[in-house]
């Protein structure tokens, strides 16, 4: 309630001191990260008790967040620069001081305002979607809790923090898509994204651990890294090992090659869970992380970033290519996201120039692969299936997501004026300039991505339904989120239009603003592209056919639907041998090592007590025993004087007081 | 004024025929006039002692232990008399009561 207030204000004073009203509203960013924990803590506890099962916490805190993230990002909007106060001191080991604290510049602003809004969007939502579910409430905390962890990692000021942040999102991540835990199928697609990210967790510790090391350990702060590496005393080697490192923990959590298998299978999951973490958030964390710590890239190796590009092409096309053949409406969508987040990996590889296009990607498409997947919810939620062989036929049924769908997949396949034209003509002609190789994979990208899309909505909404259900038209808290989305889908991109001023280059650069420049033959070769997928998809998909048109290509589509066997290959060729061999020796160990070490130590313990009890039966006891015979053997003797006559004790006496006195004597 | 030491060999003279009078007789009435004989003895080293000493105190103890020896005495023979009652003998020999 608070940043509505600072909000009203700051519109109400907008036109004289509006930089000053705002700089109110960034000192509390950090409030918008902790609104969804305070809501996931909320719903927990009072979540059943509350009308409605606990929805209206989230859907309050998110609410306020995007209000408070709109204000932030007023700041960069007016002129403002970067927010970094001292964070609070956490703890300290040695030199080591650990904080908690923000660093707000234009990119946190503008990830602050993607994972407020996409994320309110997916909470009202949900409403709809979930309503019924036997977890609700539950479903509710987890989706609070993970977007306070993802907006504590876009807010952190520092590493530790930040990996904090980034590991709550894997477990709820791993929560969410096993939320349907029922079904063996979804909890061991939650196992695998959880242990598959976790791979990629691990180097990204270790470039953590790295990073601290060129600081001299003193600090994890970014910022102080950054300054740290364009010093001079940093070695080369130890920068370039941990942006390779670093880069491993994007590869995992934004699911790039080789690390990608996860993300399709997480599909099990919830739709809005797909839309908010799998689409439009989570997956960009890793985005955003090199973005974030690009200072190390900079001054790494360059064949660091030369490897970051190769990744980013492989994946964006072998990704594309499998959406080409899946049908099950969320799998297209998935391997687009693959697709999609190689673009943004791609821009980052072209070095300084390329951050505002890669993260000018990630804003919009987070807005239209969100709108695609809640589409794709509705969809789901008419037919009661994920397959795009029991739809068809449903832009009748379902006016309102076919046309949000139809803007969302337009934008994805970078029609002209929609999001996705303006980012993908800016990566385009940053690749020109910069990497001619990658211009013409981010150009067969665009082609491949447009005619997944034209295939993908005529398969779905036009032709005969094929389906057994009565699909009808969703309600309206989750039509309304579609149109909302639409609407950003529409606009997003005029923030980075050349011809509007492309302010977003304002906000989101590294080292000095960006300025977009319009080459026209681009932006045209970009327009063709995309129309050549249409006019590809289109004949070919126009009419549903009993086999799919690129069965033609027997080979190549068998290798598609084995997803090029990688996914075969890592059960075949490591889960399984692990899993047997190591299984086995574990078996092994445990059978005799670890039982064997056990009933050592209770054979020890056994002739210990053996020994212990020989002791005490026979030292102890016969001690005691030899006591008692003494004693009365002695008594047996003594009795003798006792003969009761009163004369001898007497005599005895006088004998002790002569031998007493004679004592005495003798002594004196 | 007899010498002290005169005094001293009488007393250890009286009080040896009172321990031998304690030890060896057998009748019991024996045994306790003995005992006055060691109690007398006693009275004599006080008194001696109190005199050569110019201390009054001795002469004091003296009369005590008189008293209290009457009061023995009294005691001792109602033992005496409730054992003749009892066990129709007076010789301490065959009175054995204190045995084990």
């Amino acid at each position: 309630m608070v940043a509505e207030v600072v909000f009203t204000a700051s519109a109400a004073a907008a036109a004289e001191n509006t930089v000053a009203a705002t700089d109110g509203a960034i000192q509390y960013a950090w409030v918008i990260a902790l609104l969804p924990f305070i809501s996931a803590a909320l719903t927990l506890f009072f979540g059943k008790r509350t009308p409605g099962q606990g929805a209206v916490y989230g859907i309050t805190a998110l609410g306020a967040g995007f209000v408070m993230s709109l204000a932030v990002l007023w700041h960069f909007v007016s002129g403002g620069g970067p927010y970094a106060p001292p964070g609070i001191e956490w703890f300290s080991i040695g030199p080591l001081h650990l904080e908690v604290g923000q660093y707000v510049d234009g990119l946190t602003a503008v990830m602050l305002v993607v994972v407020t809004s996409v994320s309110l969007a997916v909470h009202v939502y949900s409403l709809g979607y979930m309503h019924g579910d036997v977890r609700f409430t539950w479903f509710y905390v987890v989706l609070s809790l993970f977007t306070g962890a993802m907006l504590t990692v876009v807010i952190a000021n520092n590493l530790l923090m930040l990996l904090v942040g980034w590991e709550i999102m894997g477990v709820c991540s791993y929560l969410l898509i096993g939320h349907w835990y029922e079904e063996r199928e979804n909890s061991s697609a939650a196992i695998k994204a959880f242990l598959t990210t976790r791979i990629g967790d691990v180097p990204f510790m270790f470039g953590i651990f790295a990073l601290i090391f060129a600081t001299g350990f003193t600090t994890t702060n970014i910022a102080e890294i950054g300054e740290a590496i364009a010093g001079p005393g940093t070695s080369p080697g130890l920068v370039t090992a941990a942006a390779l490192l670093l880069f491993g923990g994007a590869v995992g959590k934004s699911a790039q090659f080789p690390l990608h298998v996860w993300l399709p299978d997480a599909m099990a999951g919830p739709t809005p869970v797909s839309a908010l973490i799998h689409a439009a958030t989570m997956v960009a964390a890793g985005v955003y992380l090199v973005g974030r710590m690009f200072e190390v890239f900079v001054h790494a190796d360059p064949f660091v970033l030369t490897i970051v590009s190769v990744i980013a092409a492989i994946t964006a096309l072998g990704a594309a290519f499998l959406a080409f053949v899946q049908d099950d409406i969320k799998r297209v969508l998935a391997y687009s996201t693959l697709s999609q987040l190689a673009y943004m990996v791609a821009g980052l590889s072209l070095g300084p120039v390329g951050v505002t296009a890669g993260f000018f990607h990630l804003f919009t498409h987070a807005f239209f692969k969100a709108l695609l997947f809640l589409g794709a919810g509705s969809v789901i939620h008419a037919v009661h299936s994920n397959n795009m062989s029991e739809m068809g036929g449903l832009k009748d049924e379902m006016p309102v997501t076919f046309w949000t769908f139809l803007i969302g997949s337009a934008a994805l396949a970078g029609v002209f004026p929609l999001a996705g034209f303006w980012s993908k003509d800016e990566l385009l002609v940053g690749a020109w300039d910069e990497n001619r190789w990658l211009f013409f994979v981010l150009l067969a990208v665009a082609v491949m991505t447009a005619f997944y899309m034209t295939r993908c909505v005529l398969l779905t909404f036009f032709g005969t339904y094929r389906g057994q259900a009565h699909p009808h038209e969703s309600p309206r808290v989750m039509t309304g989120p579609l149109v909302g989305l639409a609407g950003a889908s529409v606009v997003a991109g005029f923030l980075g239009a050349p011809q509007l001023g492309a302010v977003f280059g304002d906000w989101v650069f590294f080292e000095h603003p960006h300025e977009a420049h319009f080459v026209f033959w681009v932006a045209l070769v970009g327009t063709i592209a995309a129309a050549v997928g249409i006019l590809i998809g289109y004949p070919l998909y126009r009419e549903r056919r009993e086999r799919d048109p690129l069965m033609a290509f027997p080979r190549a589509w068998n290798l598609l639907q084995h997803r090029y066997f990688i996914d075969d290959f890592y059960m075949k060729g490591i889960v399984y041998p692990i899993r047997d061999r190591v299984s086995a020796a574990v078996y092994w160990t445990n059978q005799h090592v670890l039982d064997g070490a056990v009933n050592g130590a209770a054979w020890v313990t056994r002739g210990a007590g053996t020994f212990v009890s020989w002791i005490d039966r026979t030292l102890v006891d016969g001690a005691v025993n030899a006591v008692g015979g003494l004693t009365s053997a002695t008594g047996g003797l003594l009795k003798y004087l006792q003969t009761g006559n009163v004369q001898w004790y007497a005599v005895l006496l006088f004998a002790g007081v002569v031998a007493l006195t004679i004592v005495f004597v003798q002594i004196a | 004024m007899i010498r002290l030491p005169f005094v001293l060999v009488f007393s250890t003279l009286l009080f040896s025929t009172g321990v031998y009078g304690v030890l060896a007789r057998r009748n019991a009435v024996m045994v306790l006039m003995a005992i006055e004989l060691m109690l007398n003895a006693v009275n004599v080293n006080l008194i001696a002692f109190s005199s050569a000493l110019h201390d009054v105190g001795g002469q004091i103890f003296a009369l005590f232990v008189i008293a209290v020896a009457a009061a023995e005495v009294g005691i001792g023979l109602a033992i005496v008399i409730l054992l003749f009652r009892n066990r129709a003998s007076i010789n301490v020999d065959e009175v054995n009561l204190l045995k084990w």
